[in-house]
Order: C-alpha cells, then structure tokens, then sequence
C-alpha cells in the first residue's frame, strides 16, 4: 500500500513537471517554426534588400521593409510621446495625490482600459479620432500616423500606468518624509524625492508600453492608412510591421507569404530585445 | 497610516502661492488623471450611445446571412472557444505553478528557464502567435482553420497570465496549512489537492477570468488561425469566428457600421461585467485574509 502511494506521488510529480515545461516548449516551437519559414525568404531577398529596401510591391518581386519598420518606430515613438507623459503623472496622481474614495473609482477605470478589445480602440479610433483629425487638418484623409499614435498612446496608458505606481508605491515612505522635513511642500517631496527613486520602475513600465505599442496589431490597421510607402509625415499614411502582415497574408503565396513570416520574425526579435531590456530593468529594481 | 502634513485649504492656497512650481506640478498630474478618466469615459459612452439605438433583435437570429448579419453565431462561437482554450490552458497553466510553488527546489535552473519562457511568452504580440498558429497548427498539424486550431493557439496565449496568477494566490495560502497538512500525516499530493488549491481557488478564478476578457477581445491571433465562417461549427475542425473578429470584419466595410457599433456595445459590456467581476473576486480575497 505505502509502496503504491509513493508511485502516484512520483507520478503526479512528474505531471506537474511537464505541465511547467509546456511554457519552454511553446517558446521553443514559436521561435523554431517562425525562424524556419521565415529566414529563408530572408536569405532569398538577402538581408539588405529586405531589411533596407524602401520598396514593398511583392506583384514586382520587391520586398524592403525598411517603411514598415520606420512606420513601427515612428508610431510607437509617437505613441510614447503621447503617452508617458500622461501616463507617469495619472500614476504620480494616483500613488501620491488621489484621495481613499476616488482611488476606487479610478483603479477599476484603469483596469477597464486594459481590458477593453483592441478591435473595440480601433473602432473607437476610426469613428473619433480620423475624423477630428480630418476636420482639423482638412487635407489630410484622417488615417494617418497621427491617429495611430494618438490612439496607441491612449491604449499604453494602462500599461504605464500600473507599473509605475505600483514603482513609486515601492519607494520607502522615509523619502518623502525627509523631503517635506526639508520644508519642502507636498508636491515638490513627491516629485523631487520620491520619484526619481522609482526612476528604474518607471522605465521598465515605458519599455512594457514601448513593447505593447509595437506589436498592436487590429486598432492600428484601422486607423493608420497602410499605405507601403516610407513615412511622409504626421499626417500622411503609415503601415507597421504588424499591419504589413494581416493586410496580406489572406492572400499571399510563395515568396511573398515568406517574406510576410519573415516581418514577423524582425518583430519578434524586436520584441525579444525588448523583453531582455524590461527584464534586465526589473531585475535591477529588485536588487 | 495617519497623514502627516494635513492642510486646510485656505493654508494650502497660501503655500502655492508661495511656491508656484508646486501648484503647477499639482495641476499638471491633476490634468493628466481627468485625461485618462475623460478618455475611458468619452470611449464607453460615444459607443454605448451610438451602439444601443442599433441593436435590433434580428442581429440575434439564429443564423447568420448577409441581410441580418447576426452576431448570435459569434456569439455562441466566442463562448465555444473560450471553453476549449480554458480547458486547455487551465490544467496546464495550474499544474506548471504547483511545480513552480510547491514541488521545485530553490535555485533550480529548469525553473529559471521556465520563468523567463513565461515572461517571454507574455510578451509576444497577439499576431505573432496568430502567425504561429497558422504555421504550425493549421498548416503542419492539418488542423485547418479551426475552432481547434483557435483554441490552441488562444491557450498559448493565456498560459502565462493563468501560470502568474495562480502562482500568486498559491504562494499567499500560508505555510502553516502545508504544515499542519503534513502533519495530519497527508502527502504532498493530497496537501496541494485538499488544502492549498482550495484555498488558492478565488485567486485562481480571478486569473482565469482576466484569461477569458482576453479570449472574447483576441482578434488578430485568431484571423489565421480560425478563420472567419460566421455560422455555427459541426465540429472542432470547422472555421468559426468570435464576436471581436466579427466586429473586424463588419467595420471593414462602410455598409455594416451601424451594426458594427451594436457589436462594440456587446463587446464592451461583456468586458466590462469580465472586470467587475474579478474585481469583486479580487475584493473578497482582501477580505477574506
């Protein structure tokens, strides 16, 4: 009787095991099928032509992705223009300046603004935004990187949010105590003291954002014009990395499916990079 | 905790005046916390309003064709594969935390390796796995844009969240219970089954919640990988289409954007009811300890 108790200790053990091990599987397949489709079309186009290439008309047999890519950095730099600033004071608000009963309205908001569909921003977006932006500026069509930007801005604000109060949360109280025994008023102990110690914090929440920005995929097909062509300007078209391949990858055969797979495989690893920065930035944090 | 420098108004009024930079800072994070409540606000409201008016019973008939265009269908399908992704994910994404929590030995490498993985994975961006999905579900495994194929890789998706949280509320069941299980004479398997999972469960429902509100609002993963039939599926292996991709494909063309609207209002008061949910979950936990 012991003897079988101990097998079905051993046993379930072992399930537990390779149930943990599914995560490292995953990532192993993801990186091994993305990477095995996607690096030969690379070596077919040759890294230049694909990575530097400025044009993107796969009937022609071209395939530079070097508009997508810029298209990717200019959003999310706009994005991040939009919101960080925002979205680092709502958290100095909310940690420092934000009263017990509004504190709990204003949580479940912000959670609320993380949960909402991608799909429902970039309605959201194409009914609202492309349209101000249309009446403001009357010859621009709407889409454009403007909008993506504003509305990818808006959709990191959770993100950043979070994690930097839950950074200057971290910041031991003594720190703004000393601040205000200075003689310093509540505003300037918090901004002068407390946050410049939640500094690293606050940057692991922007390159979550950063992350976040630039792999979005649905809101910003719906609202940045997709036109494959380098960036003109804040109020012309851009395609992303990641509109590049739900526009044609319905579609697309071949080569040009390849070199779709391989767009993702330059967004993954930016992802990755990414990734390895936000870990080392925590892992900073915590020592 | 008490605080320590309480103002009166009129004394506060004083001290700005003194120092103007501590009003303009004051303002500044004032004005950014109305911005972001005024978004979330001006967002629910501008499509609750716009979205009612259009929400017609015949957009919830049985089938779907392209006068009604209902989204009952995609209803039922998004209800259908959240289950199949939950069954999958669920198991998994518990049983890797018990290892992480109660079975792996401080220091272990493999465990490293699977934390970093589940950080990777929580990462990567929906259409990367949507991508991925199209690969190796659909093309190498012949599942075919499938509800399967859907599933599977939607549970991929979720894993990391349920793994996270469930670790979370495994790691606050306090030792004591471990300890006096074991001291009843329990093994470990019976401790973890009859007395920390029990106890963990709230913060496991929470969890799983969320990993659903992702579910219902994932589009870009399931383009390619379940397809876009908008009826109902014979079985796993036909195409389906959830309620968010439907919501895609209508406001793709100008001719449905009435009822894309209705959609979104569908949409947001189910992700809504998700969160109040877990927030009430997540609540009781608090109370509770």
């Amino acid at each position: 009787m012991k003897h079988r108790y101990f097998n079905k200790e051993t046993i379930m053990q072992g399930v537990f095991f390779l149930a943990a091990c599914a995560s490292i599987l995953a990532v192993a397949l993801i990186c091994l099928f993305l990477f095995a489709n996607g690096l030969p079309a690379i070596g077919k186009i040759g890294v230049f032509d694909f990575l530097l290439g400025k044009e993107w008309r796969p009937s022609n047999d071209l395939y530079g992705i070097l508009p997508m890519i810029l298209g990717s950095i200019y959003v999310t730099a706009g994005a991040m223009i939009v919101g960080v600033p925002i979205g680092i004071l709502t958290a100095v608000f909310m940690a420092k300046f934000c009263p017990k009963k509004l504190y709990r309205v204003l949580k479940p908001a912000v959670e609320l603004l993380a949960g909402i569909p991608s799909i429902v921003y970039g309605f959201f977006g194409l009914v609202v935004i492309v349209p101000m932006i249309r009446q403001l500026f009357p010859d621009s069509k709407g889409t454009s990187m403007l909008a993506a930007s504003l509305l990818l801005g808006i959709m990191i604000l959770p993100t950043i949010i979070g994690v930097s109060e839950s950074a200057i949360r971290a910041v031991p109280e003594s720190y703004y105590e000393g601040g205000l025994a200075l003689g310093a008023s509540h505003e300037r102990s918090v901004f002068f003291a407390t946050l410049p110690a939640a500094k690293s914090g606050i940057l692991a929440g922007v390159i979550l954002g950063v992350g976040r920005a630039i792999g979005e995929t649905m809101a910003v097909i719906m609202v940045a014009g997709n036109q494959p062509r380098m960036p003109e300007g804040l109020l012309k078209g851009v395609r992303t990395l990641t509109s590049n391949i739900v526009m044609e990858m319905g579609y697309a055969a071949d080569l040009h499916r390849e070199a779709l797979i391989a767009t993702a495989v330059v967004l993954f690893i930016f992802i990755l990079l990414i990734n390895l920065l936000f870990s080392v930035l925590k892992r900073r944090t915590n020592s | 905790m008490e605080k320590i420098n309480t103002q009166r108004f009129r004394q506060k009024l004083k001290s700005y005046r003194r120092t103007p930079l501590s009003l303009f800072l004051f303002l500044l994070v004032t004005v950014s916390a109305v911005i972001t409540v005024f978004v979330l606000f001006l967002l629910i409201a501008y499509i609750l309003i716009k979205g009612i008016p259009h929400l017609t019973p015949e957009l919830f008939s049985w089938t779907y064709n392209s006068e009604n265009v209902s989204m009952l269908p995609s209803i039922i399908n998004t209800i259908l594969m959240t289950l199949l992704s939950l069954l999958i994910a669920t198991p998994l994404g518990i049983f890797s935390a018990i290892y992480l929590v109660e079975y792996a030995k401080r220091g272990n490498k493999v465990v490293n390796v699977i934390r970093v993985t589940a950080e990777t994975l929580s990462g990567i961006p929906s259409i990367v796995y949507g991508l991925f999905g199209m690969l190796f579900f659909v093309v190498t495994l012949h599942w075919n844009r499938s509800l399967l194929s859907g599933a599977a890789t939607l549970a991929i998706m979720i894993l990391p969240l349920i793994m996270r949280t469930t670790e979370e509320a495994l790691k606050s069941v306090p030792d004591t219970y471990r300890e006096g299980s074991f001291g009843l004479g329990a093994g470990r398997l019976r401790t973890v089954f009859r007395i920390v999972l029990p106890s963990a469960t709230p913060g496991i429902l929470a969890g799983v919640i969320l990993a659903i509100g992702r579910i219902v609002g994932e589009t870009a993963a399931l383009i390619f990988t379940a397809g876009t039939v908008p009826n109902l599926p014979e079985s796993v292996f036909d195409s389906t289409r959830t309620l968010a991709l439907h919501m895609y494909i209508l406001s793709q063309e100008a001719l449905y954007f009435d009822q894309a609207y209705a959609t979104a209002v569908v949409l947001l008061v189910v992700v809504i009811g998700i969160n109040s949910l877990s927030n009430f979950i997540a609540k009781k936990i608090a109370k509770g300890s």
